[in-house]
């Protein structure tokens, strides 16, 4: 009952986030088409350092409003490169399958500024995103429709991008962890170093969440995707957390990808009584049956819909949240106001940080709930 | 709705699912069963130990309690012993008490019954002895007024009875 108020509570920040940035980014719209597309960070440098003169400052103001939506833009959307900071960061590889296997460092797309020629094919980087170039030439390699989007055709894309590269060090850096928690316990039943103070979550995860929801009979089967979910979702809500600029749990393709995991194992997992439920609800008038057959089957699908999207949007809309109120820093830029914008974040930043833990606890409390569902066995009927 | 499909990436997905498949077979193999294992171990033998503790608390607790029942018996033991002896004590004294008074009663009557038998005997004897002597004497003083025997003793039994001593 608490979980679910706080998801409530969550879902209405989350929504007032949204409402927030899409407010300013319609407002934004306008001087923003009229600024140059490839707006770039060098750019937010140089308007902060240097006061432009009285006349010019409503200009600067709406650049400033535009470079920080450009900036979070670039933050939530996946990128070729991993960009800390200006002139820190390294390329990834470009992984293309477009007449064949095409590997490239994502330099030779220099940030959208150059057509990278690869055996005969061009490609060309646009807001985040490979397309297959026109020309050679970068003025002309996009093609825009009416509404200021590009036609331009997308190549079958692999590559190791940022949230790709995330993920695997996610991994490597788990499996490390992991691996050397559980070899501490060939010397001793006593956790050490970080297995004190992860042990006691592993736990709380099967004793909470799995035994719970599943039931002793059947929980130790899910026990591993329930803790490598749990430890997954969480460990990158936090990566999120630093400045790195890493919104991995923040993207569809990700909590999808998992949803869809969640959803295969508990129609694997579904027992008789599980398939009775859905087509033939017992319990209920005969004419009803189909209807209810119907609302289950929709049920089926909207559960993990639900997980996907609520992991999705929680982690975009806590970061939109957090690096508007950063931007309002620089939109303000007033030794006034700029320390309260700056004690808001720090304070948000709590917030998110329960909020990283949260959603990891919901998703997997959740997983589990749909587990215990297609386990579960009724002995009267 | 039309953002989430343009932002979603095919290829993401693929390596994402990869990756996290990989993930949590290898975690299974080298985390979370040697983990939950060894938890599942510890807990067992907190919970042998606990029950250990119990089982030794438990036997102490009945053997304080043999303890202080042995105890218990003991002292009822002495108590019963003591009260015995001081019975015993009594009853001796009493029956001694009792044995002595007879004792000294019976000597007593005993004594009495000499006492009075003897006392008889001397006034028997000295009743003879004073008839005898009387006899003597009045046929000393008689002898003259009395011309038999017979009539002399006849008139002197006569006159002790008249007497009658004491």
């Amino acid at each position: 009952m608490q979980n679910c108020m706080i998801t409530n509570f969550k879902a209405f920040w989350a929504l007032l986030g949204f409402m927030f940035v899409t407010s300013s980014a319609v407002a934004q719209d306008h001087g923003h088409e009229a600024h140059n597309e490839a707006a770039h960070h060098e750019e937010v440098a140089h308007n902060d350092s240097h006061q432009p003169a009285a006349h010019k400052e409503e200009d600067s103001e709406t650049d400033i409003k535009a470079v920080i939506k450009e900036t979070i833009d670039h933050h939530l959307a996946d990128s070729y490169d991993f960009h800390i900071t200006d002139g820190i960061g390294f390329p990834l590889p470009v992984i293309l399958f477009d007449n064949g296997l095409k590997v490239f460092s994502s330099t030779k797309l220099n940030h959208g500024h150059e057509v990278a020629s690869i055996d005969g094919d061009n490609y060309v980087l646009h807001h985040d995103k490979i397309y297959k170039a026109l020309s050679t030439d970068i003025h002309t390699a996009l093609d825009y429709d009416d509404h200021h989007h590009v036609t331009n055709e997308k190549p079958l894309d692999f590559s190791i991008t940022k949230n790709v590269f995330m993920i695997l060090v996610m991994a490597i850096f788990m499996f490390f962890l992991f691996s050397g928690i559980a070899k501490s316990y060939k010397t001793s039943l006593k956790p050490q170093k970080a297995g004190k103070f992860l042990e006691p979550i592993i736990i709380y995860v099967r004793d909470e969440i799995a035994i719970p929801n599943i039931g002793e009979k059947h929980y130790k089967k899910y026990m591993s995707y329930l803790l490598t979910v749990f430890f997954f979702i969480w460990f990158l809500n936090l990566a999120g957390m630093t400045p790195l600029g890493i919104n991995v749990t923040g993207n569809i393709a990700i909590t999808f990808s998992l949803a869809l995991m969640t959803f295969i194992i508990t129609q694997v997992s579904g027992k008789k009584d599980y398939w009775m439920h859905i087509f033939w609800m017992p319990g209920v008038p005969v004419v009803l049956k189909p209807i209810m057959a119907i609302i289950e089957l929709i049920g089926l699908f909207v559960k993990p819909f639900s997980l996907m999207i609520r992991l999705y949007a929680n982690m975009l809309a806590g970061h939109v949240v957090l690096m508007s109120i950063i931007g309002l820093i620089f939109v303000f830029g007033k030794w006034v106001i700029s320390p309260a914008f700056f004690g808001l974040t720090l304070v948000l930043s709590l917030l998110e940080l329960l909020v990283a833990a949260l959603q990891a606890y919901i998703f997997t409390m959740l997983a589990a709930l749909y587990f215990g569902s297609a386990v579960e066995e009724h002995a009267h009927h | 709705m039309d953002k989430l499909i343009n932002d979603f990436s095919v290829g993401l997905f693929f390596w994402q699912t990869l990756v996290f498949v990989t993930l949590i077979l290898v975690l299974r193999r080298f985390a979370w069963k040697p983990i939950l294992n060894a938890v599942n171990e510890r807990e067992e033998s907190i919970e042998g130990a606990l029950k250990a503790a119990e089982k030794a608390r438990e036997e102490m607790a009945s053997l304080q309690a043999s303890n202080e029942a042995i105890m218990k018996e003991a002292r009822e033991e002495r108590e019963r012993i003591l009260k015995e002896a001081r019975d015993m004590k009594n009853s001796i004294v009493a029956e001694a008490k009792e044995r002595a008074v007879a004792e000294a009663d019976k000597t007593i009557t005993a004594a009495k019954a000499t006492i009075e038998s003897e006392k008889a005997a001397a006034i028997a004897e000295l009743k003879n002895q004073a008839a005898t002597l009387s006899i003597e004497v009045a046929e000393k003083v008689l002898g003259q007024e009395l011309s038999t025997k017979n009539k002399q003793a006849e008139m002197i039994s006569k006159m002790i009875d008249e007497v009658k001593i004491n």
